[in-house]
């Protein structure tokens, strides 16, 4: 870099980080709380979702004392069991006073039945309009659904069947996600909050160097030193280009710290974002930085104020979203081709490596080269604007 | 245009010799300039913004902060110079942007409505300085609708009325041009001529 877009970089960063506001916006507000904002929301998710999972059910059993192996056996289950003795109508006023309460009844003559080996009844009360009773009603059904099939079996046995004769058809379920996988699906937004606190750590820079610089009126001074212009106004896009590589470097290392705070191994899943990934992801998205700050330094170039450039840029920030949104919405598979496309091509690379399933390298090469290629043209473009007499404006 | 910013659409215009088209690189380096609207940055002190500028005129180390402490002497910015330009009055403001003009020597200066907007002891102040210029040798050139200011301080005069030159002289010749006992008369004459008036 020549001195002097290097002496109009160091200028640029030296007055970006004594504004406190800007500061507070570009390196503070973006890299540490948008994660932390992000990971408390999807801690809050997992906790309750682990928690439906793991509580132990509550029901409430009546008249126990005709069906002990049973009790025994939802005991051993899970379920947490409750016992209380009455009749049908008081069943129905536990439940209308109890919100979720699930009662299981085993009728008088469950015994003399069960011991015939004939088929023996026993009775949920649930509130099926209430989601929680429903969804205990069905634990509570499936736990004796299996106590029956283990007696069942037995019985078979004791008449000297196999008792796979009475199972025609088995269903295996096969989860073929790796939990990384799994994990990718909450955590796909993060790859989002990255790029996107990314542009917004060069943005008051980019602003306050063209727009700024032209609204308070010391432009027409800087244009009349003896250097080039495209040479201030490369400066000005490597300043940008810097601020926004230090909320990267701050908003990959806040989130590193921030996900080992999730519960993500209690729910079969592992957040695969240790220091290494973390270092690859920064690596990946440093191009997409270039391409950032070229263009919010060439679209600010083009307006008269500070508010303008506000506004526009406001615009221009959600720009590298569209692609992103657009692939998760036709769940589009990464290609070679796809790796042109900047901000999506670094989406799908980060998204590669939390999942654990990196992309080729060749991929990631084509996506690094393509973005700085991208970046560079916005670079050389802006310092075209400014060549312009009518950047003055 | 002197100052290279804008390109003419045609003739030429030249600082020293130098060709402002063929060489804007060299002009500029002969020139010091206060645009008309003298902007400093807020962030930077003082100190910071004269520096800025002469590092970009190719000054560092030792040799650019003797520069600059000289122009904070002579400019009599001292009280001021360590803190951040935010709360600058005007007066301060024209006083860092003139000291941001000098920082590389420039033989000619080019003053663009200097004393826009100063009370009056910035004024005096600023009289004094670009008198000091003058006689210290620099070709000093500024634009003014104060006709009291010019006559105070200007040794050859140019009269533009939208863009053209309506009359040019000095201020003796002026007077006798257009007959008339001030300079602010022999002004309203020239405009009146140039459009057709009388």
């Amino acid at each position: 870099m020549k001195t002097v877009a290097r002496i109009v970089m160091w200028k640029e960063l030296r007055e970006s980080l004594r504004d406190r506001r800007t500061l507070l916006t570009s390196l503070v507000l973006g890299p540490v709380f948008a994660p932390l904002f992000f990971i408390l929301i999807l801690k809050l998710t997992l906790a309750r979702s682990v928690a439906a999972q793991d509580e132990a059910t509550p029901v409430t059993i009546a008249n126990a004392a005709a069906a002990p192996n049973l009790v025994q056996q939802l005991r051993e289950n899970g379920l947490d069991v409750t016992l209380r003795d009455g009749t049908e109508q008081e069943i129905r006023g536990w439940i209308a006073d109890t919100d979720g309460l699930v009662v299981l009844r085993i009728p008088e003559n469950f015994g003399e039945r069960f011991a015939a080996g004939q088929p023996a009844a026993v009775v949920i009360y649930a509130d099926g309009s209430n989601a929680r009773a429903e969804r205990r009603a069905t634990r509570v059904h499936q736990a004796v659904a299996a106590y029956s099939a283990l007696i069942g079996s037995l019985r078979l046995q004791a008449r000297g069947i196999s008792p796979t004769v009475a199972r025609a058809v088995v269903v295996d379920n096969v989860d073929v996600s790796t939990p990384s996988a799994r994990a990718t699906l909450l955590l796909g937004m993060l790859s989002y909050v990255i790029l996107l606190v990314t542009l917004l750590g060069g943005l008051y820079l980019a602003i306050d160097a063209t727009a700024g610089e032209r609204e308070r009126g010391s432009l027409e001074a800087l244009l009349t030193v003896p250097a080039a212009r495209e040479q201030l106004i490369y400066g000005k896009v490597a300043a940008a280009a810097v601020m926004m590589i230090l909320a990267l470097a701050l908003v990959t290392v806040s989130i590193t710290a921030a996900l080992r705070y999730v519960p993500l191994e209690t729910f079969g899943m592992t957040a695969n974002f240790g220091p290494g990934v973390a270092g690859r992801v920064f690596l990946v998205t440093v191009p997409f930085a270039l391409i950032g700050a070229g263009l919010l330094t060439v679209v600010a170039s083009f307006t008269r104020s500070y508010k303008e450039a506000q506004s526009w840029l406001g615009v221009v920030m959600l720009v590298p979203t569209v692609p992103i949104a657009i692939a998760s919405v036709l769940a589009v598979q990464p290609t070679a081709k796809l790796m042109l496309v900047p901000s999506l091509s670094q989406h799908l690379v980060i998204q590669g490596l939390m999942r654990g399933e990196a992309l080729p390298a060749a991929w990631v090469l084509l996506s690094v080269a393509s973005s700085l290629l991208i970046g560079w043209l916005l670079g050389w473009l802006a310092g075209r604007l400014y060549r312009r007499e009518a950047i003055l404006g | 245009m002197l100052y290279t910013v804008l390109r003419p659409d045609a003739g030429k215009a030249s600082v020293d010799g130098i060709d402002v088209i063929r060489d804007p690189l060299a002009a500029r380096r002969a020139i010091g300039v206060l645009p008309h609207s003298a902007g400093i940055y807020p962030q930077l002190t003082a100190r910071e913004n004269i520096a800025y500028f002469g590092a970009l005129h190719g000054l560092s180390g030792e040799m650019l902060a003797r520069r600059v402490d000289e122009l904070i002497a002579d400019l009599e910015v001292g009280d001021c110079a360590g803190r951040r330009a935010k709360g600058f009055s005007q007066g301060q403001r024209i006083k860092v942007a003139l000291a941001r003009a000098l920082v590389h020597k420039p033989q000619n200066l080019l003053l663009d409505e200097p004393s826009n907007g100063l009370d009056v002891m910035a004024t005096r102040a600023l009289r004094a300085l670009i008198l000091a210029l003058r006689a210290a040798g620099h070709c000093v050139l500024f634009s003014s609708h104060v006709m009291q200011e010019v006559a105070a301080l200007c040794d050859d005069i140019v009269i533009i009325d939208h863009g053209r030159v309506v009359a040019a002289g000095t201020p003796v010749e002026l007077l006798a041009q257009f007959s008339a006992a001030t300079l602010e008369d022999a002004f309203v004459a020239a405009i009146g001529d140039a459009r057709g008036l009388e």
